[in-house]
Formats: structure tokens, sequence, C-alpha cells
């Protein structure tokens, strides 16, 4: 523990603006990541242990897409869509067979698929780790705003992920297909009897869930190296978010995914050595407090 | 998985020259039945080693290494005459498995000696496995100290054919001190992987780095989590510290996601960073911004040793599997190399009779420090290959320019090293 470098950190506004745009980005690839979790286990009632996949595949479809066009924007719509499709056919033909059957039922399709899917890039894209470089436009020297650091390309990063965050929220709120999901989601059966496609609408939720993980796949891939099974650990951690945040609540997601990050970005300073610790500690006290976590029964 | 090894080349057509050859053959087998049929007997080589999951590269480099000797060896004739038969398993990093697949190559499919191509994790298990079974055995891929120096570990019929990472340690500290009394970079920050080589490697670096410049001091440690996606909190508390260099023993990916989240907070213009594991082809052609002037320890650069023997093989084995060596290529190419020489000296491929001829073998090698590596007979593991430390710039030969190590200096840091463990 260093108390002294946190206090140091929070009288100084070089470190505030470095370390809380540092959380801010960890946290807001965390809600992309956790906020298709919890719409699939919101709508779905399914707990996608195989969702670090969709991650995964979002960051190779983007390395293809920008290996082809150069393009970033075209990467990301790679990424995004590559995942959503992958994610439409896996729904469509096996996790549809397992609604309603027990969690230890889904979860061995779910960690099936993780091992097909990593196998899978393997075999396309090969074993060894791979890198995309960041696109031209943002190699750039960081912005110093109070002496802080601020790289540019995570300012896009986190604007993009505040900007789903906002069209999920408003779109769930006040759309019609937001309402029909809504209220797919408390009462499928009813639904299903007013005449309304609910395997479209299963179907379309698990892809727009596996699309925000491609995207922030596709956003990670110029800065983190892209291997077979790298979709894990963002999704230990999301798990993490969505139990914070409460299962099934977009809301939740956003402000735990903040949180966490926050809480890893301050805490790599006061506890150097037990940052992940801390992570879970900090779970671990939200859920003594709120055994739902935060927005347990909010959905949406 | 088992890789059946070409003995040569064929060719169509038959010449004068051939059929008296031929002939010969056939004459010899009819006089000397028993000679043919020996010369005839392949001799199965085990290789349990990581050929899935995220450090594969491990594994199939270093099978690609032992492959591209095996066929100029069966093509020149084999192991003291015996064809090299290949049986390549994949044990996917764990120790366990490992240890079970070194027993089943040895005791099922017949192996008469195991070339083990683990992590340090796992050859600690091979160790014991060629303990107990007495096979000749040669780990060519991990770099812990502890595997050979400590003479509790020591078997008379294992050996290492790979760095070690005291040696690599000495050697970057006597580098990197003078550059730090040079640039009078005294304030330093470590960041590497968080499990054993890591903090060993680190702890040893530092030892000698403060031995050569003791007036460095570490202001800030951080132990980012083998394999973790987001080094962001870990930059920019390294930043915060603002040390004015910093040492890493990342690698592999970790090491290249570091470099591209680093990049965009400006790090490298702000300290002078020492990377021990950039200098190998696995890192630099990957990363696709590779910031200039990083130190790095060489692992595996065509131009380091600058001889045409090194640049010849990294050519011929990058036309041969589209890709540069790693550094478990030249170490496993080179665990080849000591057997055949081993083979000849001995007059056979018999393991116990190559375990007694190894110690003490000096072997031409493209990867030594003066053209040879030598088996050293004390703690058997290999010393005199190319060691040295130099900086990076983003294209080929991407470090210019090497500083070699002094082996003599290693020679007498390591011996002061073996007493202060308690293995001396």
């Amino acid at each position: 523990m260093d108390f002294d470098a946190l206090t140091g950190c929070l009288v100084s506004s070089a470190c505030i603006v470095t370390q809380t745009t540092s959380g801010l980005i960890i946290g807001m690839l965390l809600f992309l990541v956790a906020v298709g979790l919890t719409l699939i286990f919101g709508v779905l009632k399914i707990v996608n242990f195989s969702h670090g996949a969709f991650y995964m595949f979002g960051a190779y479809f983007a390395l293809s897409g920008y290996q082809l066009t150069g393009s970033f924007i075209v990467a990301l719509l790679c990424g995004s869509l590559g995942a959503a499709a992958i994610g439409l056919i896996f729904e469509r033909f096996f996790i549809s067979r397992v609604y309603g059957r027990d969690v230890l039922m889904q979860l061995l399709v779910c960690y099936a698929f993780v091992l097909i899917f990593d196998d899978a890039v393997k075999l396309i894209w090969g074993p060894e780790f791979k890198s995309m470089g960041m696109p031209a436009a943002f190699q750039v020297p960081p912005l110093f705003i109070a002496g802080g650091v601020v790289p540019p390309f995570y300012l896009l990063l986190v604007a993009v992920a505040l900007a789903v965050a906002a069209l999920l929220g408003l779109g769930l709120a006040r759309t019609r297909l937001g309402k029909v999901i809504r209220a797919a989601a408390h009462n499928p059966a009813m639904v299903s009897a007013l005449g309304v496609n609910t395997a479209l609408i299963y179907g379309a939720v698990f892809a727009l869930g596996c699309a925000l993980a491609g995207l922030a796949g596709a956003l990670a891939a110029p800065v983190r190296s892209l291997t077979p099974g790298m979709g894990f650990s963002v999704l230990i951690e999301s798990f993490i978010v969505t139990v914070i945040g409460g299962m099934g609540s977009i809301l939740g997601a956003l402000i735990g995914a903040l949180l966490l990050g926050l809480v890893r970005s301050f805490g790599s300073i006061g506890f150097p050595l037990f940052t992940d610790g801390l992570m879970y500690l900090f779970m671990v006290i939200v859920l003594v407090a709120r055994p739902t976590g935060l927005f347990g029964k909010d959905l949406a | 998985m088992t890789i059946e090894s070409k003995t040569g080349e064929s060719k169509m057509g038959i010449n004068r020259r051939a059929t008296l050859a031929l002939m010969g053959a056939g004459a010899m087998t009819v006089a000397a039945p028993w000679v043919a049929r020996a010369q005839a007997k392949a001799i199965k080589i085990g290789m349990p080693t990581i050929l899935s999951g995220r450090v594969a590269q491990l594994g199939t480099s270093s099978r690609n290494g032992v492959m591209i000797e095996v066929e100029k060896l069966n093509a020149a004739g084999g192991l003291a005459g015996r064809p090299i038969e290949m049986v390549v398993r994949d044990s996917k990093g764990q120790p366990q498995e490992a240890a079970r697949i070194a027993r089943e190559l040895v005791n099922t499919d017949g192996c008469e000696m195991i070339i083990d191509g683990e992590a340090s994790s796992g050859s600690f298990a091979v160790q014991e496995v060629a303990r107990d079974l007495g096979v000749l055995c040669v780990h060519t891929c991990s770099e812990a100290s502890s595997l050979t120096a400590d003479p509790k570990q020591r078997i008379p019929n294992a050996f290492r054919c790979a760095r070690q990472g005291i040696h690599d340690s000495i050697a970057g500290g006597n580098y990197a001190a003078a550059i730090a009394k040079a640039k009078g970079l005294k304030k330093w920050a470590t960041c590497s992987p968080d499990y054993a080589y890591g903090r060993d490697t680190t702890a040893e670096f530092v030892t000698y780095l403060k031995h050569f410049a003791p007036d460095v001091e570490i202001i800030s440690e951080t132990w980012p989590k083998l394999f973790q996606p987001d080094y962001t909190e870990v930059i920019t508390r390294i930043l915060q510290a603002k040390p004015q260099a910093l040492y890493s023993a990342l690698w592999g990916g970790d090491l290249t996601s570091f470099i591209d989240q680093a990049n965009l907070y400006a790090m490298f213009t702000q300290m002078e960073v020492f990377a021990v594991n950039m200098a190998d082809y696995t890192a630099l052609t990957v990363v696709k911004n590779l910031p200039k002037g990083i130190h790095s320890g060489n692992r595996y650069i065509k131009t380091f040793p600058a001889t045409a023997e090194n640049a010849a093989w990294g050519d011929a084995y990058k036309a041969k599997y589209k890709e540069y060596p790693t550094n478990w290529s030249w170490q496993n190419a080179t665990a080849i190399m000591l057997l055949n020489e081993a083979a000849k000296k001995a007059g056979s491929a018999d393991g116990k009779k190559l375990a007694e001829v190894l110690p003490g073998l000096t072997v031409k090698c493209p990867f030594g420090a003066d053209g040879t590596v030598t088996m050293r007979a004390e703690d058997h593991t290999i010393v005199g290959y190319a060691i040295g430390w130099g900086t990076t710039i983003p294209t080929e030969p991407y470090v210019p320019e090497v500083k070699a190590g002094d082996w003599k200096q290693i020679f007498e840091l390591e011996a002061q090293w073996k007493k202060s463990k308690g293995y001396a």
C-alpha cells in the first residue's frame, strides 16, 4: 500500500486528470462488452459465457477490414457487423435450443463454443499474436490538460462508448422496438400472444449484444495484441461489471464499468500490488450492501 | 502429433553413378545384412512442447528450429547413421501434461531421447521424468537459472541448450549501467509480468544494474498480470512516478500491447526504455509503430552475431517457414547440432553414451559469440552463445548495432552469484 502516493495524486491536478481519464478508458471498453452481456441476460435470460469470443471476433474482423482498406471506420464496421453475424447464427442454431434450460446446460454450450471459436480464429488468422497498429490519424502526441496526459485516440473511444450508451438508453426507452424488447423481457409469452415474432426479437437482441462486444474489440484492436482466446480476460471483468451494476441493467453496466475503471486507475497508485484484489473487494462491498447490484431491479 | 522427417529429396531418373552406388549397396546388404538393418533403424526423439494457446509460437518455432536441422542431418546420414524421427506433442503449457507426455514418449512411443521444448514450469516437470527414466534430455526453452545452476536439480543425463536468465541479467545490467552513467539515469522504474520469470529476471537485472551503477534507485515497480489486455493504469502509474528509465521483462503479445498503449502517452519520449525481450522477430515484426531507441537484449537477430553463417541460417529458416526464427528456434536448432557432434564423438546414437560426451563439448554454431557454443561440463548448460544489447529502429535490421556482452565478466559474476545462492 502506498497511501502517500495516493494522497499525493489526489492533490495534484495532473494526476487526477491522467488517472480519471485512464479510469474512463478502462471503464468504457468494459462497458461496451458488459452492456451486451447484460442486454442479452435482461431479455433472453441467458448468461452468455461465450461473450468474450465476440469481443475477439470484433478485433480480428477489424484487423482484416483495416488491412484490406486502411480505413479505421471500415474496421469498426467490420468488427461490429462480423461479430453480430456470427452472434445471430450462434443464437439461431444453438442458443435458441437452450432457452429456459438450466444454467449448467447454457454454460456447457457456451463453453464448448468458446473453444470452437478460439480454434476457428486460430485456423483463420493463425496462432501467433497480431497487432493492428494505430491508424495514422491518431499517431499524434497526447494532449496535456491541466498537466495530465490524455491520448486523443482514447477520447474517441470514450466518445463512441458514451454515444452507444445514450443511443441504447434512448432506443430502449423511446422507440417502439425498444418497448417491444422491454415487454419481451418481462413477459415473452404475452408478447408472443400479441403477434410479435419473439424469435426475431431474441435473435436481434443477441446480435446487438454481440455487435457491441465486437465494437469493443474493434476499438481495442489498435492498442491490444490480438490472440486466440483474448476474450477470456475481458469476460471476467465484464461479469464483475454486470454483477456490480445489476444483471440486466444498462445504466448499471455503465456506472459499474466507470466505477471499476476508476477503482483500477486510482487503485494502481495507492495499492499497486492489490489492484485486482481491490476490484473484487469493491464487488463484495457492493453485493453486501445491495445483493442485486447497484441497479439490479431496473431494466433499461 | 507426429512428424515424420524426410530423409532426402526424391529424384527422377537414375544415372550410371547412382546405379553403381545401388549395386554397391545391394552387395553390402548381402555381405553384411546386420549392418544394413542397424543403420536403417530410425532413432525416435520425443519432444513435448506448447503447440496451442497464447504461447503456441514457442512450440511451433521450437519445432521448426529442430526440424530444419534434423532434415539436414538426415540428408547427411542421420545421427551416427540412424535417421531421426521426431515425435512432437502438445502439452498445452501444462506442466503435469508435459511430464505425462514425456513419460509416454519414452515408455509407449519408444523414443530414445527427449528434447524438452517446454517453458520453465514444464521443464522442471520433464526434468523429474528424465531423472526417473534415466533418458537423455535436452531442455531447449527454459531460461530459469536454477534448472541447471542448482545442484539439487542437476542430473547426469539432462542438459540445457538455452539462454540462462542470470547471463542475460549480468550482460543487461552492465549495458544499462553504462548508459545510466553516461546519461545520468538515476531514477528507475520496472514493469514486468507478475510470475516467476518476470520477478526473477527483474530482480537479477536490478542487482547487476546496481552492481555496476550503485547510485541507481528503483522508484516504482509495477507487476501487470501475465496476458493482461490493458496496461493503461500501469502506464499512467509509471508516468506519475516520473522515472528517467524503465526496465521491462514483458514479452511477446504483452510487450507489443504495452508498446502500442505506451506510445499513446508518448512514454518513449519521456524516459529511456530497456526491454530485454524486444529484439526478437516475434515482437519486432508485429509492432506496427515501433519507437526508435528501445534498448533490448538480443533474442534472435540474424545480424548478431554479424556472420555470414548466422544470416544464411536466418534467411533459410524464413524461406522455409515464411517467418523469421525466434529465440526458441536457434536454441532448438543448436540442440540438434550438439547431439550430432556428440554422436560423432561417441560413434553412437545411444543416449547414455551421448550423455557421457556432451559435458564440455564445443560445437561449431552460427549462434555462438565466437562461432562456437560449449556445453559447460560443471552444470550442463550452454555458454558462449551470442549475447548482447542494442537499440531498436522500426525497420530491418531492427537492431543495427549490438554491443556484445563480455563472457569473461559473465563467468566471474555468475560464479559469485552461485556462491551467494549456495549453488557452488
